[in-house]
């Protein structure tokens, strides 16, 4: 399914983060000199410049830090799926990530409603982390 | 840092240009560039050769690299500073900083700035939509389908979840530079709008409508910055740069600090402190207003209100001309025009205007000095400057 949206693009900074999610697994970026956990993977770390990093799971839940619903695609590929949510999530770890809110109820998240990661297909295995709600 | 050197009453604007706004179909990118510049050297009473600078912005619609020194070519001059400065929508107040800094220190007398796309003739509407994607992070937020209303409307969200503020009142920012438009011979936009359109325009992306959205216009402006000491001989009543100060705190939103707090606050404590003033001081304010949240959270950062008061300071009409801070005077790129960089350089070029006097009903009565702020990517880089009529 989903195999008309973009798949995402791996890099040197981003493989391992792209690999780990054609397993299903989110992981993040963490510094080995101060800890600090960091999203959007670069090679060294944003608070103290160490390079010696290491990759962490993220446990996956998180909370709606802000979202939109987009009723007008940006991009021809996404035309099909308006209304859908994009939201920025705070991982229970601390960083932000973008991603869309799926699942069926999606169209009524609010700020601050806690979610889980899921995995949505974009072709030939390639798999990236979306949120879902979770139920209270 | 705390402190930056000061380039107080260093530099003057002595001419300012706009070139035809709206649908333009007769004119390339280059074209409203070279016509805005044409504007402002004839305003100020230059000739070509007097100019030995000149900085400009960035292209989303013609395939030049190197855009600076492409404008060179196309005006035929061959300056002795040169560059393209891409800081998104702040570049245009980034671009007078640096002039400022060239200028004082003796590196180049006389700059022009300018900026210009044909965004409504040079390309469809899909295909301007498509092209700003481009400012979302490609690998971490482009394959979610974000936009750049998407992206600034959670911004409005996390303003409307933390302190309450209404669609209603964003709908006002609309509304408020929609009036100044109709006072503006080459604005965009021409026909009245109330709260009630701008709430029942076709939804962008929630809580934003069309008309909380910027134009896409076709529209070039252009500036020309000289020191203080040669303004003196001007013909035009030059325009003096009393502060200046920058804030960078990100690119992407996913990466912001905050959704709430942004860089405007610090960049705006610079250029204050550095002209001596303070909000108090200010006798309109031409702020970036590419989505209707945009200057309700400057307007708080800014100091001319609390945070969290923006979306009532607007709702009371204190921005409008007449009002206690009116914001916006020529419709902004709300209602006057957007294309790129052009749409913040345009706010300082009004702001000069507005400091000469002589503008008829648009005019604000005694207007001395002015703030204006520009802002690029997701409210990620932030500009801020005084200007005024007089040293002070």
């Amino acid at each position: 399914m989903n195999q008309e949206l973009p798949p995402p693009i791996a890099n040197a900074d981003s493989l391992a983060y792209w690999n780990a999610a054609r397993e299903r697994k989110l992981v993040l970026r963490k510094c080995r000199a101060c800890d600090t956990l960091h999203f959007m993977p670069r090679c060294l770390c944003p608070a103290c410049w160490s390079d010696q990093l290491e990759w962490v799971p993220s446990k996956g839940m998180g909370t709606v830090y802000s979202f939109s619903v987009i009723r007008r695609a940006p991009l021809p590929a996404f035309a099909a799926r308006v209304p859908y949510v994009t939201a920025l999530i705070e991982l229970d770890e601390g960083p932000r990530m973008m991603a869309n809110v799926v699942g069926e109820n999606a169209l009524s998240v609010q700020i601050g409603d806690k979610v889980r990661v899921t995995f949505e297909d974009r072709g030939n295995g390639v798999l990236i982390p979306q949120f879902e709600l979770v139920n209270t | 840092m705390t402190h930056c050197a000061t380039l107080k009453n260093k530099v003057a604007i002595v001419g300012v240009g706009e070139s035809d706004i709206g649908r333009v179909a007769n004119m390339t990118g280059l074209g409203l560039n070279a016509q805005a510049a044409k504007r402002a050297l004839d305003d100020a009473g230059l000739k070509p050769s007097d100019i030995d600078g000149l900085l400009t912005a960035y292209s989303f619609t013609e395939p030049y690299f190197m855009l600076g020194s492409v404008l060179c070519e196309y005006l035929g001059i061959k300056p002795r500073l040169n560059a393209s400065m891409v800081v998104g929508g702040a570049s245009p107040a980034v671009m007078l900083k640096h002039a400022a800094q060239a200028i004082a220190c003796g590196q180049a007398d006389t700059i022009l700035i300018c900026a210009g796309e044909n965004r409504a003739t040079g390309q469809t509407r899909d295909e301007a939509i498509a092209a700003l994607v481009a400012v979302g992070h490609p690998y971490f937020e482009q394959p979610y389908g974000t936009s750049i209303p998407g992206l600034y409307a959670m911004i409005a969200q996390r303003h409307m979840h933390k302190y309450g503020t209404t669609r209603e009142q964003m709908a006002h920012v609309a509304v408020n530079t929609r009036a100044h438009a109709l006072l503006h011979p080459n604005a965009h936009m021409k026909k009245p709008c109330s709260v009630e359109d701008v709430l029942n325009a076709k939804p962008i992306a929630d809580p934003l409508g069309m008309l909380d959205c910027c134009l896409i216009s076709d529209a070039g402006g252009a500036f020309i910055v000289t020191s203080a000491e040669r303004a003196r001989d001007s013909r035009a009543k030059p325009v003096y740069l009393q502060g200046i100060g920058e804030h960078h705190t990100h690119e992407h939103l996913l990466c912001a600090p905050s959704l709430t707090e942004f860089g405007a606050a610090e960049s705006g404590r610079i250029a204050y402190a550095m002209a001596g003033l303070t909000p108090a001081d200010m006798d309109l304010a031409q702020l970036y207003d590419c989505f209707s949240i945009v200057p309700i959270v400057e307007i708080e950062e800014l100091g001319f209100c609390e945070p969290g008061e923006g979306g009532a300071f607007f709702e009371m009409g204190h921005t409008r001309i007449g009002g206690k801070l009116p914001v916006n005077t020529h419709g902004g790129m709300l209602s006057h025009a957007h294309a790129g960089a052009a749409g913040g350089l345009l706010g300082i070029v009004e702001a000069v205007r507005q400091l000469r006097g002589g503008l008829g009903p648009r005019q604000v009565e005694g207007a001395e000095v002015a703030l204006v702020h520009n802002e690029g990517g997701i409210l990620s880089s932030h500009c801020s400057l005084i200007l005024a009529n007089d040293k002070g």
